[in-house]
């Protein structure tokens, strides 16, 4: 009875194919934005997750987010060293200065500084030049982007100079930074050179970055840096979770991708549901007629499942195979870098889909499941 | 005739709704129906044909009395059980076909072997040779849209017999065609379906096909009026075959 189920689906083709492209839309939209939600709000973490080398992030107490830092005393990173179980600790500075290239084009960007005598912190995933030669005068580390920002349209080239903040600078490397929440070039130098760019204060240390010792846990390291110091210690992945929702508490994104979401849900939903309903609808006549012939009603409903699922798999997969496109397309333009379609968003959207078609399916399911069979005698 | 009884109605009713909407759609039926026969329940519209061919197809369940088909008393049966006694013995053909639009005529007359498990191709196979059987072999890979109504009676008939049922119950199988192609409808029918080992019920009221009545069971207000087992119309009605049909039906 599947082959009837299958051709009695394919045989109405206006229904069949509307079908199946409501619900690669709705697919395509949720995955899309789900995706890109995820990825805009991962952004919110990448320079803490580009620090490889360390991994524990120590701070103010009251720091929420990566943006928002409040500088330590330097005797904070003398307290830091000083607790059991830390292998190695160094300070990170983090600023915003402004980058500018001698024929006047400019950018805000992020400046990280790293410790002058390990340079922990610098970025590995070089495109052009090393990230070794930041030991040099006056040399910086800018990331693609940010180089594409300033010098549009023109190849990568290192050893070319740019201010910042007025302060000349010698491009010494490229990096593939992870893309910023905001599209800030990203630049790395040592901490002393970041300190001169940025104008020195009376307290300029950031972060201190500590890897805990061999056998010591980071989760265990950051409770006791807490209490022994009041500053506030993460992990890198606790640090990123707390960008993440940081942005999600304090900012409208979460309520525009929301929108959209629910549009996609709500089309899916309503669409595929009333043209599967109007399918069994028109057919009912038939399932009826199979009713008194003796199929079962399990029978009829594993018809109707089936042709849920087909529809449903055919449509999910056309719409994830467009989303995929979408986001190879993407993929390498700078202001979408790095947003992908992500596995858990995939799943997420597939659940969701298929929650639609039981929907759908269960009230037509309904409908058929009532209906007596000897109504097919009624002309 | 003395043949044996395939369908026995004893004291037969039907209400539908209830309290002051209460309709008694059959009044006390009393019927009996022989293996090697066709029946045929004629009467005015709203008589209660209809009604009694689904109380005896077991659609329906009684108000009360009692009905048995081929010794069972299906409203007795559990749901299942109703279900598989329906499809094992009985086979239907409806006023307006039913036929699956997507599906072919073998396919459409494959039907009944499929639900039962029959392997498709097998079952298709035996559709097609029952559909040539009916003078349909250049038809079977048609869509029912693509037949005209006679020969889409021909596969409703095909669904109807191909699982051998015993007993076969058609509603108004001539309704919607027109007077030729109704008569060879009918005389496939009698051709085809009759069977010593079957029972035939048709509901009707073409008093145009009368004439292949063995047994005639006139019907109004829900009650059976007479029965007539040796029907004296078949000179009445007797039917010439146009030359459009003949070639039809006996290509």
């Amino acid at each position: 009875m599947n082959f009837i189920a299958l051709k009695m689906l394919t045989g109405d083709r206006a229904k069949y194919l509307g079908l199946i492209f409501t619900i690669a839309f709705c697919t395509f939209l949720l995955e899309n934005q789900t995706s890109i939600f995820a990825g805009i709000l991962r952004r919110t973490g990448s320079q803490i997750k580009d620090v490889t080398d360390a991994e524990i992030w120590v701070m103010d107490p009251k720091t929420e987010y990566f943006e928002q830092t409040k500088a330590l005393k330097d005797t904070d990173l003398t307290r830091v060293r000083g607790i059991e179980g830390v292998q190695w600790a160094v300070k990170l500075f983090k600023g915003s200065p402004v980058a500018r290239t001698l024929d006047g084009k400019f950018a805000v960007a992020f400046c990280l500084g790293l410790d002058d005598a390990t340079l922990t912190g610098a970025p590995r995933k070089m495109v052009l030049g090393s990230w070794e030669r930041l030991r040099e005068p006056d040399s910086i580390v800018i990331d693609k982007a940010g180089y594409a920002l300033l010098f549009p349209d023109e190849p990568l080239q290192v050893d070319r100079t740019i201010e910042i903040n007025d302060h000349k600078a010698n491009i010494v490397g490229i990096s593939d930074a992870s893309a910023p929440f905001v599209s800030w070039p990203v630049i790395h130098t040592r901490y002393s050179q970041a300190v001169n760019f940025v104008g020195r204060e009376r307290t300029q240390l950031s972060y201190v970055l500590v890897q805990p010792q061999p056998g010591v846990s980071a989760q265990e390291l950051t409770q006791r840096i807490e209490a022994q110091t009041g500053l506030r210690a993460r992990t890198s992945e606790q640090f990123q979770w707390d960008c993440v929702l940081y942005y999600l508490k304090h900012t409208g994104i979460p309520v525009n991708f929301g929108i959209t979401i629910a549009i996609a849900l709500i089309v899916g939903i309503v669409v595929a549901g009333q043209t599967f309903y109007i399918f069994t609808i028109e057919n009912l006549k038939q399932f009826g007629a199979l009713k008194a012939i003796g199929v079962t009603n399990w029978r009829i409903t594993r018809m109707i499942v089936l042709q849920a699922l087909t529809v449903g798999t055919m449509g999910f997969s056309i719409g994830s195979g467009l989303c995929a496109l979408f986001f190879a397309i993407t993929l390498n333009n700078p202001p979408t870098r790095g947003l992908v379609l992500m596995w858990q968003n995939a799943i997420g959207t597939g659940v969701a889909i298929l929650v639609v078609i039981v929907l759908a399916s269960l009230i037509s399911i309904r409908r058929v499941l009532v209906l007596e069979p000897a109504e097919v005698f009624r002309g | 005739m003395d043949s044996e009884i395939a369908v026995q109605c004893r004291g037969v009713e039907k209400a539908f709704g209830n309290g002051g909407g209460k309709v008694l759609a059959l009044r006390g039926v009393d019927l009996d129906v022989r293996y090697g026969e066709m029946t045929l329940l004629v009467g005015p519209s709203g008589c209660g044909k209809t009604t009694l061919l689904s109380v005896i197809a077991g659609l329906l369940n009684t108000s009360a009395g009692e009905v048995k088909v081929l010794g069972e008393q299906i409203e007795r049966l559990p749901g299942r059980q109703q279900i598989l006694f329906r499809r094992k013995n009985l086979g239907f053909v409806f006023q307006q076909y039913n036929l699956l639009p997507a599906l072919t005529a073998a396919e459409n007359g494959a039907v009944p072997l499929l639900a039962a498990g029959v392997p498709r191709r097998k079952a298709i196979g035996e559709a097609k040779r029952l559909l040539s059987t009916l003078g349909m072999s250049d038809r079977v890979d048609a869509l029912p849209k693509q037949l005209s109504g006679g020969e889409q009676q021909r596969v409703a008939l095909t669904r109807a017999l191909i699982h051998e049922p015993r007993l076969l119950v058609c509603d108004e199988p001539t309704a919607a065609l027109d007077a030729d192609t109704g008569q060879a409808v009918m005389e496939l029918l009698a051709a085809e379906a009759v069977r010593p080992e079957r029972a035939v019920i048709v509901v009707t009221h073409d008093n145009r096909i009368f004439g292949f009545a063995d047994t005639i069971a006139r019907m109004d207000d829900g009650r059976i009026l007479s029965v007539d087992s040796e029907p004296n119309v078949a000179v009445n009605t007797q039917f010439i075959p146009s030359q459009r049909v003949q070639e039809e039906v006996f290509a």
